[in-house]
């Protein structure tokens, strides 16, 4: 059952995320951008992941998407690429050729592979027992502590970085 | 809802707390110094590094020893302390110390006034400490984030220099993209095992597991991630534009720092955690340390600018690394730590005179702004030689004793193959290492510059520093060129957690 919600939104993902790079104009990028981020979600609702189903929405499709187009729009970028940046059909033909063999390297042995794979820990009887927000948040303070006080740090370098670079 | 507090072992944490509470600290004492004076915010970040080192060695013997526990775990081995983590501790620390050196004359010149710099490379340090102690792929990945992001912003700290601009804005792209095949790769483990940390995948994979398909398929793309960022051959694009592009003082730092950063987890995740793939993937890694050799070597050879000259000599320097990582075992191992170290003195060395001999603003970037130094700067001069010499593999020095142990474990390890291309790849080094010394013995400066021919110590106090930066690398390098036996006993003992 579940393939049949899984197949069309695995399928809108990848045909926005190809959108987003063939398509000319950048506004419809960030556009098809956001129909990637709704595809995934609801790839993460599949996955009883509703939190971060919903903090995808909110924060990727909602705040960061809103400020790509504020930068398209206030950059005046909303009309077609120059030219130098336009298509060149011999390349694009020899980057899609070794795309497509990379990718028939992944999926003909993934295909070929018998799951085996052991569960994770957060099976769905874990998720339902403890609750989905619970759940990250104590992980996010408990097992993940270490990882979430390095984002921090991380977050606190991309600031100074912002700043160092946009002060005159 | 029961919130269980996990049980912490605080000692993982103890050299790393310094640096991290040191950025901080630089940070806010910058926003309270007046102009002119930000460089005392360079004399807080030493101390903070001293401190990391001091405490590092600190926990060597009496943390590690007495209670007869070899390895202790972080919250949920997010951080392994063992001796490889210290080992790999104490090169950093190293390495953070002489770029400090060596940045604060430069940036008296190139930046004035911007104490952030100060606190980015502390961070940048803490993230490559992090990666290489870390004991779960997701911590290994956020300490690369967090060295790489404030690298993109180093590199573009001129931000008046298009050169810099536009090597702040590719080393940005190449790794973002890097990055992507990390995680991917990280994914797919996680896919497979159900596990990131280390420890889990390695007992998952002893319990009867093959590696499955998609595992290999992961391991593969970690080894591009990992790749990228010591800038092995067909990964190696962004290297020579950003290194040629960024602030001299940060090229010396990404050259030393990302290197041995990267190797350690380079060699945690496939040596410890992954033995399986290292035997998988070997074949894939000898092709890789032959071509990166050769390429780097080769293409060395035509350039006319010393920094660019650097970028693919590190990218060669790689490909000896990549030497030691197929031969394996514990003396391959212990020799690429010994080399790393020989590495990072003879690079940082080289980049301390580079800016040491700098004339003002006007840097030296071009082979032929060398010409007659060896009369002019002859103390400084004399040092460069010493690096070069070091750089090519000639005695009595680091970069001498380093390849030797290389390829003997290459020998040992039944490549000798493998051995005769890194020593032919020596040779080809040799022409453009020592074609800078001939250059500033045996040409005519162009124009000979004012005052400072008698060899008397520069006029900025803070270029001091720099000269300093030099005398340390060069009786590093010296000292690890005479007397070796201390070093590699001590990455001989801080391999064996890892290699057995």
């Amino acid at each position: 059952m579940e393939w049949l919600v899984f197949v069309p939104l695995a399928a809108m993902a990848l045909v926005t995320a190809v959108l987003v790079i063939i398509l000319r104009n950048p506004v419809y990028c960030a556009l098809s951008l956001v129909g990637t981020f709704f595809a995934l979600s609801g790839i993460y609702l599949l996955l009883q992941a509703q939190f971060v189903a919903v903090v995808q929405v909110i924060v990727y499709a909602g705040a960061i998407m809103v400020l790509f187009l504020f930068v398209v729009m206030l950059l005046d970028l909303g009309h077609e690429l120059p030219a130098w940046l336009q298509r060149d059909r011999p390349r694009l033909l020899i980057g899609a050729g070794a795309v497509a063999i990379l990718l028939l390297e992944l999926v003909i042995p993934v295909g070929s592979w018998t799951a085996r794979a052991p569960h994770g820990p957060q099976t769905s009887e874990v998720v339902g027992a403890a609750g989905n927000t619970q759940l990250v948040g104590r992980l996010l303070f408990t097992e993940f502590l270490v990882p979430f006080e390095i984002t921090s740090i991380i977050l606190l370098i991309a600031i100074i970085g912002a700043m160092v670079l946009a002060r005159r | 809802m029961e919130l269980i507090l996990p049980q912490i072992d605080w000692a993982p944490f103890v050299p790393l707390a310094p640096v991290a509470i040191g950025g901080l600290t630089t940070l806010t004492a910058e926003l309270f110094l007046p102009p002119g004076r930000k460089h005392l915010v360079a004399i807080l970040s030493l101390i903070a590094l001293a401190a990391a080192i001091l405490l590092s060695i600190n926990s060597w013997g009496p943390v590690l020893d007495p209670d007869r526990r070899m390895v202790r775990y972080g919250i949920h081995d997010s951080v392994v302390l063992d001796r490889f983590s210290l080992f790999f501790y104490l090169v950093l620390g190293l390495i953070g110390v002489l770029t400090i050196l060596l940045s604060m004359g430069y940036l008296h010149n190139a930046a004035p006034d911007q104490g952030e710099y100060y606190s980015l490379v502390l961070f940048s340090v803490l993230g490559m400490m992090l990666m290489a102690a870390g004991g779960d792929l997701i911590v290994i990945f956020l300490g690369l984030e967090t060295f790489s992001l404030a690298l993109y912003t180093l590199a573009g700290f001129r931000k008046t220099e298009l050169r810099s601009n536009e090597s702040a804005l590719k080393y940005l792209l190449l790794g973002a993209f890097a990055s992507g095949f990390f995680l991917y790769g990280i994914a797919l483990i996680y896919g497979a095992t159900g596990t990131t940390i280390l420890r889990q995948i390695t007992a998952f994979l002893a319990d009867g597991h093959p590696p499955e398909p998609l595992f290999l398929i992961g391991g593969g793309l970690l080894l591009v991630g990992f790749g990228f960022k010591i800038a092995s051959v067909p990964f190696h694009m962004w290297a020579p534009d950003v290194y040629e592009g960024a602030p001299t003082s940060v090229t010396a730092f990404m050259i030393a720092g990302t290197k041995a950063a990267a190797f350690a987890a380079f060699l945690r995740v496939f040596l410890l955690a992954l033995p399986a793939l290292h035997m998988r993937w070997s074949a894939a890694i000898w092709v890789l340390a032959v071509l990166t050799m050769t390429v780097g070597n080769l293409v060395a050879l035509v350039q006319s600018n010393i920094k660019r000259m650097f970028a693919y000599s590190s990218i060669a320097h790689a490909g000896y690394l990549l030497v030691a990582l197929v031969a394996g075992g514990s003396s391959g191992i212990a020799s690429i730590l010994f080399y790393l170290v020989a590495y990072a003195l003879m690079n940082l060395g080289a980049f301390a005179v580079i800016i040491a001999v700098q004339d003002g603003e006007r840097e030296r970037l071009l082979l032929t702004d060398y010409a007659g130094l060896g009369w002019q700067r002859p103390v400084l001069a004399a040092c460069m030689a010493v690096f070069m010499f070091s750089l090519s593999g000639i005695p009595p020095t680091a970069g001498f004793m380093g390849k030797l142990y290389i390829f003997s474990a290459a020998l040992a390890g039944d490549y000798p193959g493998l051995a005769v291309i890194g020593v032919l790849n020596s040779v080809i080094s040799v022409y453009f290492y020592l074609r800078v010394i001939v250059i500033m013995y045996m040409s005519e400066a162009a124009s000979p510059l004012p005052d400072r021919s008698r060899g008397q110590a520069p006029a900025v106090p803070a270029s001091a520093a720099a000269v300093l930066a030099v005398l340390v690398s060069v009786l590093g390098t010296l000292h690890l060129g005479l007397f070796p036996a201390r070093l590699l006993d001590l990455a001989r003992q801080s391999v064996s957690v890892i290699a057995g």
